[in-house]
C-alpha cells in the first residue's frame, strides 16, 4: 500500500485494563499491518504486564483482548521485545508471559516465540534504530 | 540517529523521566514540558538524575510550562536551557525523530 | 519539514490539546507543514462542537477549529475512539441509529489507518498524552 517502508516502533509504558491505552495501542498495530512497514514493538515498563499469560477479565467486565497479542504474527509484526530489567524488577519471567508464534506465509520460515527479552543497552538500540516512534 | 525525548509528567507522579535518561543515547536531546518541568528545578530529589543526565545529554525545559507553574530561570538547574515552543519545533526538526515518553 | 501531530487526551483534562496546539502554531510560524493533526483516545473529545467553556478561559475546540481553518489542516477523529466515546458526524449517526451528531464541522472521523499514513508521509510524528 505504500512505497516508503519505515521502521515502526510501537513502544508500550502502561499496564493493561487500568487505562485503554495497552488496547487502542494495539488497534493501531493491528490496522497498520495493511500498510507494510516494518514493524516492532516494545513492552517497557509497566507496558510488560501486558503480555502476561492468564487474564481473566470475566470478573471486571472487560473485553479480555491477550489472544491479540498471540495473534500478532499474522499483523506484520516480526520482533516484539520485553525489557529485562523491566520484568524482572515486576517479578516476572519470560515463562509469564504469552508466546507469539509468526510464520513468513512466503518463505515457510516460522517461529515459536517472536517475544524476545533483551536488556537496556539493546533496548536503547532498537529507539535508535527505528524511524518512527508511537506513544500511547 | 538522534532523539528528542519530551517527558511531560512530574520526576514525583510517574517514572517516565527516570525511563527516558536510562535509555537516551548519548547526544540525543531531553525537552521537560507541562508537570515535566518540575525535574528541572533545582534542589529536588531529582536533581542528581538530571545533573547526571546533562554529561552525555542535552536537556531543556519548556519556559511558558515553567513560567505557569511559578518559576523561572534562576530555580532551574545549571546546564538546563529554558526554551520556546519556536524552540520546541526546532529541537523537533534537527533530531531525527520525536519520543513522547508519557 | 512536514510534521504529524497524534493528541491522546481530550480537552481541559489534561494538557496534552493545549500544548500540541502550541507547537502546532508554532511550527506552522515557522513556516513548517503540518500533515495532520490526529486525535486519538479521549483526544476525540476535542473534535465536539458543544463545549461551552467559561467566558475567562480559552475555547480549545475552536481555538483548533480557527488555526485548522487558517491553515487548512487536515485535523481527523479517530473512527473506532470516537465511536466508544461518542463523537458522531451524520455518516455516522446514520450507520449506527444515533439521533444526533457532535462533531464540530472542521474536523473530520477517519480510520486509524490516517495516523498510520500520516507516521508514514511525514517527516516528524510528535505525540501529546497523558
Amino acid at each position: 500500500m505504500s512505497e516508503v517502508v519505515k521502521k515502526f516502533l510501537y513502544v508500550n509504558r502502561k499496564a493493561p485494563y487500568g487505562t485503554i491505552y495497552a488496547w487502542e495501542s494495539l488497534e493501531v498495530v493491528l490496522i497498520g499491518a495493511a500498510f507494510d512497514q516494518e514493524v516492532s514493538l516494545m513492552f517497557l515498563d509497566d507496558g510488560v504486564f501486558q503480555l502476561t499469560k492468564g487474564q481473566d477479565t470475566t470478573g471486571i467486565g472487560m473485553k479480555n483482548f491477550s489472544p491479540t497479542y498471540r495473534s500478532l504474527g499474522d499483523y506484520e509484526v516480526k520482533n516484539i521485545y520485553v525489557d529485562r530489567n523491566s520484568l524482572e524488577s515486576r517479578g516476572l519471567t519470560q515463562d509469564d508471559l504469552v508466546k507469539v508464534a509468526w510464520e513468513d506465509w512466503e518463505s515457510g520460515e516460522e517461529k515459536e516465540d517472536i517475544v524476545e527479552v533483551v536488556d537496556s543497552a539493546r533496548v536503547t538500540e532498537l529507539m535508535d534504530e527505528s524511524d518512527v516512534i508511537f506513544s500511547f | 540517529m538522534s532523539i528528542l525525548h519530551t517527558v511531560n509528567k512530574s520526576p514525583f507522579e510517574r517514572n517516565s523521566l527516570e525511563s527516558c535518561l536510562k535509555f537516551a543515547q548519548g547526544g540525543s536531546s531531553v525537552l521537560l514540558i507541562e508537570d515535566g518541568i518540575y525535574a528541572a528545578l533545582k534542589g529536588t530529589s531529582a536533581e542528581g538524575q538530571v545533573k547526571a543526565a546533562l554529561d552525555n545529554l542535552s536537556v531543556y525545559v519548556l519556559g511558558p510550562d515553567l513560567a505557569a507553574r511559578g518559576f523561572h530561570q534562576e530555580r532551574v538547574i545549571e546546564g538546563v536551557e529554558v526554551v520556546d515552543y519556536a524552540a520546541f519545533v526546532d529541537l523537533a526538526a534537527e533530531n531525527d525523530k520525536v519520543h513522547a515518553w508519557l | 519539514m512536514k510534521f504529524a501531530i497524534q493528541i491522546n487526551e481530550g480537552p481541559y483534562q489534561h494538557q496534552a490539546s493545549d500544548s500540541a496546539y502550541y507547537f502546532t502554531k508554532a511550527a506552522l510560524e515557522k513556516g513548517h507543514e503540518i500533515f495532520r493533526v490526529f486525535f486519538y483516545h479521549d483526544g476525540v473529545n476535542n473534535g465536539t462542537r458543544l463545549t461551552t467553556p467559561p467566558q475567562d478561559d480559552r475555547n480549545i475546540v475552536e481555538r483548533w477549529a480557527e488555526l485548522g481553518e487558517k491553515h487548512a489542516l487536515d485535523m481527523v477523529v479517530c473512527v473506532a475512539a470516537a465511536q466508544r466515546r461518542g463523537i458522531v458526524d451524520e455518516g455516522e449517526a446514520k450507520r449506527n441509529g444515533k439521533d444526533a451528531t457532535n462533531i464540530h464541522p472542521r474536523f473530520r472521523i477517519s480510520g486509524l489507518g490516517q495516523l498510520v499514513e500520516a507516521a508514514i508521509q511525514s517527516e516528524r510524528l510528535v505525540v501529546f498524552g497523558d
